[in-house]
């Protein structure tokens, strides 16, 4: 017997169901040196931590919680794959610890049979005893063992109780070998599965060693042909029945069909008989290892439930929990946002007074500055809102959730998990998309990251207070009892949703076409949830958040203020500056002697004679003879249609960005000067800027209601924020997604606004 | 023939079939929801839509669409 060499460091993968304190686990185990990532060309996330243990390095791989480990989609192959040794980022397991809920045995053991199979040492982490000991379940820990045949170790995860056993029984199972269990299938499908794998040839650098050098494929795959009825092995070109891998899929395809139907004229029907045989083995694993009371006892958990999930009060209380998710978000959060904006605005004054004028200083004010500020800036909605994520998760009612509302949502064609994360969109998308990651099934998981951005956030807000404040008057009321300002402002949310719902289901039918995803979803007893976990899990998006999409927030904003300040020709800005003053001279000229808008722009035209607003002037100028601006002018035969001017035109570019600051771009097109918009006296001003502006050629005003309707309209359906793009291309894993978002609201946004306005002015005409 | 569907809540099923070779069928046969198992209403959400189930000692929700697809036979 030659001594095995043992690797130096031992790759050990973490499987389980969720909600069986997986993650705890992982942490307890690994600490916080942790490698995150994501495998390629999947949204699955690559969890790699390190832990030594009798001076051996181990690498601990945590594999998603999953409840069998057929694989339905590629997600689920990438699991499949780490576990067999398939994928080249990640090295081959040497063991696996499969983690087990010691009140749900029957349903986790479905899954220790599957990891079995596997031909892997494992070793089963049996966690939670004291709810079933609440349940008033006992388990005889050493006869499951000695059954299974394989370490069973008692732990309490969030004690950290058990851990050293746990890595001495690790250590016992690599010794000892693969454990080699015995088929809990009926001996037809043994039949047929040792008949497949005769004719079967491994891919590539896929199959075992067997015997003489011969490659067969491994038994646990040729099981799964025969199972998965969903094909989706079959397709993936891994095992072929040529020997020269020639195109034959047809005929894979028909001997598997053929040998699916022997199996059902034999009382084996697939898929039931994987379910019916393995929990047929759960069984006999478990008899007289559990005693339990004939009848199942009431637990707190069972209690909370009646009422958590009531008809009339789990909807109340629902209602009560979302409200304060969402004022946290909106209300707790805007102190901080203020303070960051503060301390950004601060550092940007100090390089202002100390450095001299030029490109460099623009590009760390405006560009640098203002972009690192703004990513900064999302840090407390995000923080929030993933604390109180994981705070309903960890204790359970996230699946209550999801439970309440998901025959609303499967209407409009998303699901019960995508009300969370649509929700905290109307505060901010960017959380929101990042809580997507809820939702385990793909489709549902795209399309609500794709209708999120529709969900009109809070920095649309200061544009509609400022047009509706401005055009639609006050104190008048719709039908006699509604105040029209507030109905306008609600119109435009009811836009947005109106609009996602519209996408979302034409999405579905379309482009994200395909089977109705199970919904079928375990609602977890409930628990106290973990500080440390929620803090964790807090900080974990924050810093992912930072990392991923803040370095790439700070390179658009780059971009953009090279766009905007370049070329900065002095002599052509003076020349336009002089241009604009005749302009607005002829315009005071064309307009009647009584008219009211007189006096407005006649201030307007003393500003340009004013040696003190010379800057402002020229800030204005450097803008609009800049890239940005002439793309402005250039479109404006695009936006007449919508009523707009290139005024307009230019500020709604500019703000494609970050649509926040289409107020300052506002201010300075109007030549405002140093006036504070955040405060409601600069508001008024451009407001009554907005009032008074006409267009070039004449003295109609630009600003009529159907065209500040039409305005609204377009910055509630637009996609004017670089940064959620940014975002969803990191949630998504592609430009592809991004680009398509864009496109779509974009126009969307064009054909709203130009419907609002033509249709609203031929109202009102 | 019997479907989760006309369960009252409150009343227990034994399941004899589950109809389809689908994903949904899959999925509910993974969770425990096999011929020969016992399964308890334990109500629906306000919309009538999903349903809340007792099997195999775990809550289970499922939708209505699914449920039709489980054949059960009614236990006193």
């Amino acid at each position: 017997m030659s001594v095995a060499v043992l690797p130096s460091t031992l790759t050990v993968a973490l499987v389980g169901n969720p909600n069986t304190g997986k993650s705890t686990l992982f942490t307890a185990l690994a600490g916080v040196r942790q490698r995150i990532g994501n495998y390629p060309g999947v949204t699955v996330e690559k969890k790699i931590g390190h832990l030594r243990h009798n001076d051996r390095k181990w690498a601990l791989v945590d594999l998603p919680g999953t409840y069998s480990l057929s694989p339905h989609s590629l997600d689920e192959m990438v699991v499949v794959d780490v576990l067999l040794g398939r994928r080249d980022d990640v090295p081959s397991c040497d063991a696996i610890i499969c983690i087990v809920d010691a009140s749900n045995l029957e349903r986790n053991l479905y899954l220790v049979n599957q990891v079995l199979e596997l031909g892997l040492p494992t070793v089963v982490a049996l966690n939670m005893i004291d709810i079933a000991e609440a349940r008033g379940q006992k388990i005889d820990i050493a006869r499951l063992s000695s059954r299974l045949g394989i370490p069973v170790v008692p732990i309490q995860a969030n004690k950290h109780r058990g851990l050293a056993d746990l890595k001495a029984a690790l250590e016992r199972a690599i010794n000892l070998g693969a454990p080699s269990p015995d088929s809990p299938f009926p001996v037809e499908f043994r039949n047929e599965v040792a008949a497949l794998r005769e004719v079967l040839v491994p891919a590539a650098g896929y199959g075992i060693p067997h015997g003489q050098m011969l490659r067969v494929v491994p038994r646990y795959i040729v099981e799964r042909l025969l199972l998965d009825t969903t094909g989706y092995l079959e397709q993936s070109g891994l095992v072929s029945t040529a020997a020269d891998g020639s195109d034959d899929k047809n005929q894979l395809h028909t001997y598997l069909v053929a040998a699916r139907a022997r199996l059902a004229a034999a009382g084996c029907q697939v898929p039931a008989i994987e379910a019916i045989a393995r929990y047929a083995w759960a069984g006999r694993m478990l008899d007289g290892v559990i005693s339990q009371p004939s009848q199942r006892r009431e637990t707190t958990s069972d209690k909370l439930d009646r009422f958590l999930t009531h008809r009339l009060w789990g909807t109340v209380t629902f209602a009560a929990v979302m409200f304060v998710l969402f004022s946290s978000i909106f209300i707790v959060a805007r102190p901080l946002m203020n303070l960051l904006d503060g301390g950004a605005d601060a550092l940007a004054g100090f390089t202002k007074s100390h450095m001299a004028e030029g490109a460099l200083r623009s590009l760390l004010v405006d560009g640098i500055i203002a972009g690192a500020g703004s990513v900064i800036v999302f840090l407390p909605q995000i923080l929030i809102l993933f604390m109180f994520i994981a705070i309903l998760e960890d204790c359970g009612y996230m699946a209550r959730a999801a439970y309440l509302m998901d025959k609303l949502m499967v209407r409009v064609g998303l699901s019960g998990k995508s009300f969370i994360p649509l929700l905290s969109s109307f505060a901010c998308a960017i959380p929101g998309i990042m809580a997507t990651r809820v939702i385990e099934n793909r489709r549902d998981r795209l399309t609500t990251i794709l209708v999120a951005p529709l969900m009109s956030c809070s920095a649309r807000l200061p544009v509609y207070t400022l047009l509706i404040g401005a055009f639609i008057p006050a104190g008048k009321y719709a039908a006699g009892f509604l105040p029209l300002q507030g109905l306008t402002l609600f119109c435009m949310y009811l836009v947005g949703v109106v609009a996602a719902v519209i996408v979302a289901l034409v999405l579905k039918r379309t482009l994200l076409r395909g089977e109705t995803p199970p919904f079928v979803m375990e609602l977890p007893p409930y628990k106290i949830p973990s500080p440390r976990l929620v803090l964790e899990r807090m900080f974990d998006r924050g810093w992912a958040f930072i990392c991923r999409a803040g370095t790439l927030i700070v390179a658009v904003a780059i971009i953009v203020w090279a766009l905007l300040y370049y070329p900065h020709d002095s002599a052509a800005v003076q020349e336009s500056v002089a241009q604009e003053r005749t302009a607005l001279a002829a315009q005071i000229d064309r307009l009647p002697a009584d008219d009211a808008r007189r006096p407005l722009l006649a201030s307007a035209l003393a500003r340009y004679d004013d040696p003190a607003q010379q800057a402002q002037l020229l800030a204005g100028a450097y803008q609009r003879q800049s890239i940005l601006g002439h793309l402005g002018r250039f479109i404006e035969p695009a936006v007449r249609p919508l009523g707009w001017d290139w005024r307009v035109g230019c500020a709604a570019i500019a703000s494609f960005p970050a649509r926040e600051v289409v107020l300052g771009t506002l201010g300075v097109i109007y030549n405002l000067g140093d006036v504070d918009l955040k405060q409601s006296e600069g508001q008024t001003q451009l407001q009554s800027q907005l009032r008074a502006a006409v267009w070039d050629d004449s003295s109609r005003p630009v600003f009529t209601i159907p065209m500040a309707l039409g305005l609204m309209v377009f910055f509630a359906l637009c996609a004017q924020c670089a940064a959620t793009l940014v975002v969803i291309k990191r949630e998504t894993q592609t430009w592809r997604w991004p680009i398509f978002t864009f496109a779509y609201m974009t126009v969307l946004a064009y054909v709203g606004a130009l419907a609002t306005y033509q249709i609203g002015t031929w109202l009102a005409g | 023939m019997t479907t989760l569907v006309q369960l009252a809540v409150g009343a227990c099923g034994k399941i004899v079939n589950v109809r389809g070779e689908d994903q949904i069928s899959s999925r509910l046969l993974e969770m425990g929801l096999t011929p020969g198992a016992l399964v308890q209403l334990l109500g629906t959400a306000p919309l009538g839509d999903p349903i809340e189930l007792s099997i195999r000692g775990y809550r289970l929700s499922i939708r209505r669409s699914e449920a039709a697809r489980v054949e059960i036979e009614l236990q006193a």
